[in-house]
């Protein structure tokens, strides 16, 4: 008995959702080449230091991924609604093996969007070196942490209807006040942002810009935000098989 | 694993319920889905579980499977509390409300099941017992609804259950897709294993089980072989226009429990309508319009209970509880 197999399974299915790829993966690589298509050749984009191409692909990175780990609560929000959470409970299958499978599903999508983005920017000239390459990945995949929670609990937590609405609006909101679309160097935002997993997200794709790795605070923010988030996916979960 | 099958589920008794209890909030005020459940049943019987809609009929079904708690009272799967049972891949279920998840092929859908159990059957017999083989390749998403039930049934049944239980399995369904549907049920039964399954038909009890539990508004009224229940609840009315006759004079007539008359119409509700109508007739030539008709479920156990089924929640509110 194992759940190599059922994981295996849960990866095939969605990467078979045309929905999911067209908006998961679709979406930002078309809006990484409306933007940064017109900007190739500005080499030091709003005062940054650094190339258009390079600071869009490191904002739709962490976008993208953000999206692709919350998007796992509207998955289970469906898989809720049509029963199929109640007939999973009636087999073998542990909480944790079924929660451990939803993570890595969102890993899988991040990776896959992340890749893409990487592969779009080399098409428009942006080259690092393989250790930038790396770091910026690794970073990120720490901090996507909180993100595969939040998803999961919102999962859990919401219908259908409402699950939808609730995760564009909260991976737009964060993505604006962290610093994704434009730089925020200042101000009220950069006060707010640096407490929010997303600003440290963006900020993991920033290492590749101004080379400098996240430091106490950042880690910090990020383990302290993944384990608010994964009290609230365990509170959903319990909630929501009766489990309480 | 180190059990076999015979030492996991040593017991005889399949399921046992003891004094079992279960409300739940309801948006007027508390449901009290079952109200005191005392049965055991046997390895090997096929049980219907009857009663109309908010008898309390899934909220058993939850507690025997572990997804629900009882407030009070006890429930045993050959011998073990409902979530060792289900870790043991001892019990299958087919829920009440459930759709098939989407983006796998029925084959697929059914390995990724098997996969969870220690020694499920052979992917390949599943969809034969089923009747999918057919199906096999096609996506979840694409099948017909018998198809749909029947894939589900091959979900509940591919880890080899020693019990199955199914809960209104044949909901939606029309008449040659439940036909298909019981064929796959019996084929299962047939192996030795015990079924339970929930039905407010009392023909699909009657066809398909050996014994019936009636549930009515959470209590047992009635538990027997299918042929008795089938006796006691399986009464028919005849209506008929027929003027100037005193229901007391009707009432008297073989085959007949009680007459009821509202201007020319009366109404006779029959232990036996065969034989009645046949007295009727040759009696009071004069009748016409006659109608005979079989009592609903929902009659039969107002008569059994002896009251309305006052707390006949909506079915919103059963699909609620199904959560």
């Amino acid at each position: 008995m194992t759940t190599a197999t059922y994981t295996r399974y849960e990866l095939l299915r969605t990467v078979r959702e045309r929905r999911l790829m067209f908006f998961g993966f679709g979406f930002p690589l078309v809006l990484y080449f409306i933007i940064a298509v017109p900007n190739r050749h500005m080499q030091d984009f709003a005062n940054s230091g650094v190339p258009a191409p390079l600071y869009y692909m490191v904002s739709l990175a962490s976008f993208g991924t953000m999206m692709s780990m919350v998007s796992l609560g509207g998955r289970i929000a469906g898989e809720r609604e049509a029963g199929w959470t109640r007939q999973l409970r009636i087999t073998p299958l542990s909480p944790r093996a079924y929660l451990r499978a939803k993570v890595m599903t969102g890993y899988t999508m991040a990776a896959l969007s992340l890749g893409l983005l990487y592969i779009a920017g080399a098409t428009l000239g942006v080259s690092l070196s393989a250790g930038e390459w790396i770091r910026t990945t690794l970073l990120i995949a720490v901090a996507l942490l909180p993100f595969a929670a939040l998803g999961i609990g919102l999962g859990h937590l919401l219908t259908v209807d409402s699950v939808g609405p609730a995760i564009g609006g909260t991976v737009s909101l964060l993505a604006l006040v962290s610093g994704t679309w434009f730089p925020i160097t200042s101000g009220f935002l950069h006060d707010l942002g640096q407490f929010l997993p997303s600003y440290w997200l963006v900020q993991a794709g920033r290492v590749s810009i101004d080379g400098q790795p996240w430091g106490a605070l950042g880690w910090a923010v990020v383990l302290g935000w993944t384990v608010v988030l994964v009290a609230f996916a365990g509170w959903a979960y319990m909630r929501d098989t009766g489990r309480v | 694993m180190s059990f076999t099958a015979t030492s996991a589920t040593s017991d005889e008794r399949a399921i046992r319920l003891e004094g079992l209890v279960k409300s739940w909030k309801g948006p007027s005020g508390p449901v009290h889905a079952v109200r005191g459940i005392d049965v055991t049943i046997s390895r090997g019987e096929t049980v219907a579980l009857l009663g109309p809609n908010g008898a309390g009929k899934s909220t058993t079904i939850d507690m025997i499977l572990g997804l629900a708690r009882p407030d009070a009272g006890h429930v045993s799967v050959f011998g073990r509390a409902p979530s060792d049972a289900v870790k043991l891949g001892l019990v299958g279920g087919m829920l009440q409300t459930g759709a098939l998840i989407r983006g796998l092929s029925v084959h697929e859908l059914i390995a990724m099941v098997a996969s969870l159990y220690p020694d499920p059957l052979d992917i390949a017999e599943v969809l034969e017992l089923a009747g999918l083989t057919d199906a096999a390749e096609h996506r979840t998403e694409k099948l017909s609804g018998g198809q749909t039930q029947r894939a589900r049934f091959a979900v509940a049944v591919v880890s080899n259950p020693e019990l199955l239980i199914l809960d209104e399995p044949t909901v939606a369904m029309d008449v040659e897709g439940r036909r298909a549907f019981w064929v796959a049920m019996r084929g299962f039964a047939a192996r030795g294993k015990t079924v339970m399954f929930a039905t407010h038909y009392l023909e699909e009890a009657d066809t398909n089980a050996d014994r019936a539990v009636l549930l009515a508004h959470g209590r047992i009224v009635a538990d027997g072989p299918t042929t008795e229940i089938k006796g006691r609840v399986g009464t028919r009315t005849i209506r008929a226009t027929l003027p100037g006759v005193a229901s007391d004079e009707l009432a008297a007539i073989a085959g007949v429990n009680s007459a009821e008359r509202h201007g020319d119409a009366v109404t006779l509700v029959c232990a036996d309508s065969d034989q009645a109508i046949r007295e009727l007739l040759p009696r009071y030539p004069e009748a016409r319009d006659i109608e005979i008709t079989g009592a609903g479920l929902e009659d039969a156990f107002v008569r059994l209970t002896g009251e309305p089924d006052d707390e006949l929640p909506a079915t919103g509110t059963q699909a609620q509880s199904a959560r």
